[in-house]
């Protein structure tokens, strides 16, 4: 393996923003693989097409998922690409490390891969880029026995859980997202390393309305902080943001005059229900018509805080365009306690429900949220048990093509011809 | 002791999952978890978060390209036990995180990372444009239809002074996939760089008996295009498929099941820009972006019309929209007519919809705003 002329890479070694070019020359000096991922790189700026062959089976024995097989289509020009498997690793919660672990993964990935990495991957694994195939079993046991640590998720089963920061440095959550990812993660392994559903199935985590995991987009289920009583206000720091005192949004604007804060129209005029006002120097909100939406919290953090009776919103159904095009998560219980003291009862009771119903009636390749919409919502939720309420749903149906039960209509569906001709001639 | 080939079930470990978070939280994170009050955003890139305990945590936030060599984690982790115990993290968007619990060893950290080129740039806060997620491309995918890092390098290049400030009316989410299955999410992202592919998949009727199952290719397509057929290979006759041009979208879900259906092809594949999607329910719910430039080439290695494209968007945006605006939401109010002639966009019928549900996105109603489109009725 030998360096190879790359002109067009090399343009990517100017500008401002890290080069992911020069990383590569970097990291080539002790491990002369990545001069090959360089050159079939440069093959494909010329090419304009990739040149990694479609797939390719392989795995740590006993999982079904975690590690990606890929390979070179020009494996004689670049051979130290030929196999080039993806290994993912499970992330912490939030991705926390102490240098201690990552310089272990890091020893590990020298031993037995090219030394390229994401950090980190979409669903939120590490991603170790680049092995053999004949490394897979002596990397998973150095990782495991040396580092403590397990592989994540891919395929046609529970993908690698994730969870924003939560509560660990946020003061928005409203539940520990760290904890329940990190403990639904290690309840489910075996649905996590073997593949027994229709297609893949996501948890994330978000601590709040603000979604930094993203998980009313990307995720089956999604389980989103919210609280049920009433906004907490600091009437005293709000006279302070009026003042112009406290930067507005944390400061989060702070990069362009936008002239003095205006409370009327930066917070109770952007308000989605209109149900906040000044009395005074006092500032109301109607907690009856909140939608929890968290707007007037980020403007104001140090004035305005969640409730205090903490839980979450759990949606589910998420998912990218493929196949029947994108879908945002449906809101399916609008409140639920998330409780480690009774180790999530309640949420795994909601889990294993869709599970039992998907497992047995998802079609293949079919993600949840797919085979929500072929079934209707209104039979989604009664297979899973949750009354339907009018914050299942957007707005009515608009037609009245309704699919009314044999038993929900006086005297059933069954009736007789002959005596209705009787009284009505054809 | 290692892994023994043949004793391949001895002493193995199985299901023990990620390592605890807990061992890894900086100590002033794991002294105050839960009792957080608020946070400032000091300069860009810095935060400041404040504890009831009066305990304050400060994080710098520095920008990495998501593919990574373990030489650059190991510079970080240098980084981390020089200034921060021994502790960092990374963003959901690829950022890294240093936390101290000191203004001063905060500034030192900051000078640290000043003094190491251009590897550490501090942004990605507030009103600002942060680090763009995206997927593997031509770097280690199988389905692209275009490079992700190479692209996501351009375009970061041009946009680096949004990452560094706060100048926005809103924060601006860009995200890249290369193919529509989008393992990067873009679809709910402010500006959508999403690869496409523009040409029905070729049958390799030679391999795809070893290497497909027919009922599952056909079943693959959304539309019915591809249809089983009987074709001759080396004299004989064999059971294929046939793909019905017409019918295809180019959304590449054969290929996914069936190898022996490849659709890469190097004028056919580029770029579509799609904008005005968010996650948070800020204000406003959840949004999918929407498709404005059907198509633009690959041209490696700088991408000059994505990255040109990207910046007008992002520069009427800045322009326009009030302030705590999204993108999508700026749209919504002037109306998408609107979002066309102010950017120059020039409108296609390939920004209409047609697929599922697209009869939504249709005007129903005689509301709508003149523009330089409707001129020829109006002039």
């Amino acid at each position: 393996m030998s360096k190879h002329d790359t002109p067009m890479l090399d343009e990517l070694e100017k500008g401002p923003w890290p080069s992911f070019v020069t990383d590569l020359k970097r990291q080539a000096e002790t491990k002369p693989e990545c001069w090959d991922i360089l050159g079939q790189l440069e093959l494909s700026y010329e090419d304009k097409i990739t040149h990694w062959k479609h797939g390719g089976i392989v795995g740590i024995f006993g999982y079904g998922g975690g590690v990606v097989g890929r390979y070179s289509d020009v494996p004689d020009r670049f051979p130290g690409v030929e196999h080039f498997h993806t290994v993912r690793v499970n992330q912490p919660s939030s991705k926390y490390y102490s240098t201690k672990f990552l310089r272990g993964i890091c020893d590990l990935w020298e031993k037995y891969g090219s030394g390229m990495t994401n950090m980190h991957g979409s669903t939120g694994d590490m991603v170790l880029l680049g092995t053999r195939t004949e490394n897979l079993e002596p990397l998973f046991w150095d990782l495991t026995h040396d580092l403590n640590q397990d592989i994540g998720g891919s395929g046609s089963n529970l993908r690698t859980p994730s969870c924003c920061l939560g509560q660990s440095r946020c003061e928005f959550a409203c539940y520990d997202t760290q904890e329940i990812c990190h403990t639904l993660t290690n309840h489910y392994q075996d649905e996590l390393h073997r593949p027994a559903f229709p297609y893949k199935y996501k948890f994330k985590f978000s601590g709040c309305a603000n979604d930094c995991v993203a998980a009313i987009a990307r995720s089956d289920l999604a389980v989103i902080g919210t609280w049920k009583d009433d906004i907490r206000i600091d009437q005293a720091a709000v006279k302070e943001y009026i003042a112009g005192n406290y930067p507005a949004n944390a400061g989060a604007h702070a990069g362009r005059d936008w002239g003095a804060f205006d409370i009327q129209k930066e917070v109770i005029d952007l308000c989605p229900t209109g149900c906040m006002s000044m009395e005074g120097d006092e500032l109301k909100v109607d907690n009856s018509e909140c939608t929890r939406c968290m707007h007037c919290i980020n403007v104001m953090p140090r004035a305005m805080r969640p409730g205090k009776e903490q839980g979450a919103t759990i949606c589910m159904g998420a998912k990218a365009p493929i196949l029947e095009g994108a879908q945002f998560a449906t809101m399916i219980i609008p409140f639920v306690k998330v409780e480690k003291e009774n180790e999530y009862e309640e949420i795994i009771n909601v889990i294993e429900s869709v599970w039992d119903w998907w497992m047995e009636h998802g079609k293949n390749r079919e993600r949840v949220g797919e085979a929500m919409q072929r079934i209707g919502l209104a039979n989604f939720l009664s297979i899973i048990g949750v009354d339907p309420l009018p914050q299942h749903i957007r707005e009515p149906r608009s037609n009245a093509y309704i699919f009314w039960r044999d038993e929900e209509v006086p005297g059933g569906f069954e009736r007789d011809i002959v005596e209705f001709r009787k009284r009505h001639a054809a | 002791m290692g892994y023994d080939p043949n004793n391949p079930m001895e002493g193995r470990i199985t299901d023990i999952g990620p390592r605890y978070y807990d061992e890894f939280l900086p100590p002033v994170i794991k002294a105050n978890k839960g009792k957080w009050l608020y946070h400032e955003i000091p300069a860009p890139g810095i935060l400041i978060h404040t504890s009831e305990t009066g305990d304050k945590c400060y994080t710098v936030r520095v920008g990495a390209a998501r593919l990574m060599s373990i030489e650059h984690i190991r510079e970080m982790c240098d980084i981390a036990d020089a200034h921060c115990e021994g502790y960092l993290r990374f963003t959901t968007r690829n950022n890294v995180e240093f936390m101290t619990d000191s203004e001063d060893s905060m500034k030192s950290l900051i000078e640290d990372l000043k003094s190491r080129g251009n590897k550490f740039p501090i942004g990605g806060t507030g009103a600002c444009i942060t680090n763009i997620v995206h997927t593997q491309g031509w770097v280690h995918c199988h389905t692209p239809a275009t490079d992700a890092s190479g692209p996501v390098k351009c375009v970061m290049d041009e946009l680096f002074d949004y990452f560094g400030s706060m100048k926005l009316p809103a924060q601006l989410r860009v995200a890249l996939a290369c193919c529509l299955n989008m393992c990067g999410a873009v679809h709910a992202s402010d500006i959508a760089i999403l690869g496409i592919h523009r040409k029905p998949p070729m049958i390799d009727h030679g391999h795809i008996t070893g290497v497909c199952e027919l009922p599952l290719a056909i079943a693959a397509c959304p539309l019915g295009a591809v249809k089983p057929a009987k074709v001759e290979v080396d004299g004989k006759e064999i059971k294929s498929v046939k793909v019905n041009a017409e019918r295809c979208m180019f959304c590449g879900n054969c290929y996914t099941m069936c190898p022996a259906m490849p659709l890469a092809d190097p004028e056919g594949d580029g770029i579509a820009i799609l904008v005005g999607g968010k996650i948070s329910n800020r204000i406003s719910a959840p949004k999918f972006s929407k498709l404005v430039i059907p198509f633009l080439p690959n041209n490696p290695p700088r991408w000059p019309e994505v990255v040109d494209a990207i910046v007008n968007i992002v520069k009427v945006y800045a322009e326009n929209a009030n302030k705590y605006e999204r993108l999508g939401e700026w749209a919504e109010r002037i109306g998408w007519e609107k979002f066309f002639e102010k950017c120059n966009i020039p409108f296609t019928e390939k920004s209409i919809d047609d697929y599922r549900m697209a009869y939504e996105t249709w005007h129903t109603t005689t509301q709508f705003k003149y523009t330089s489109a409707t001129a020829s009725y109006t002039d």
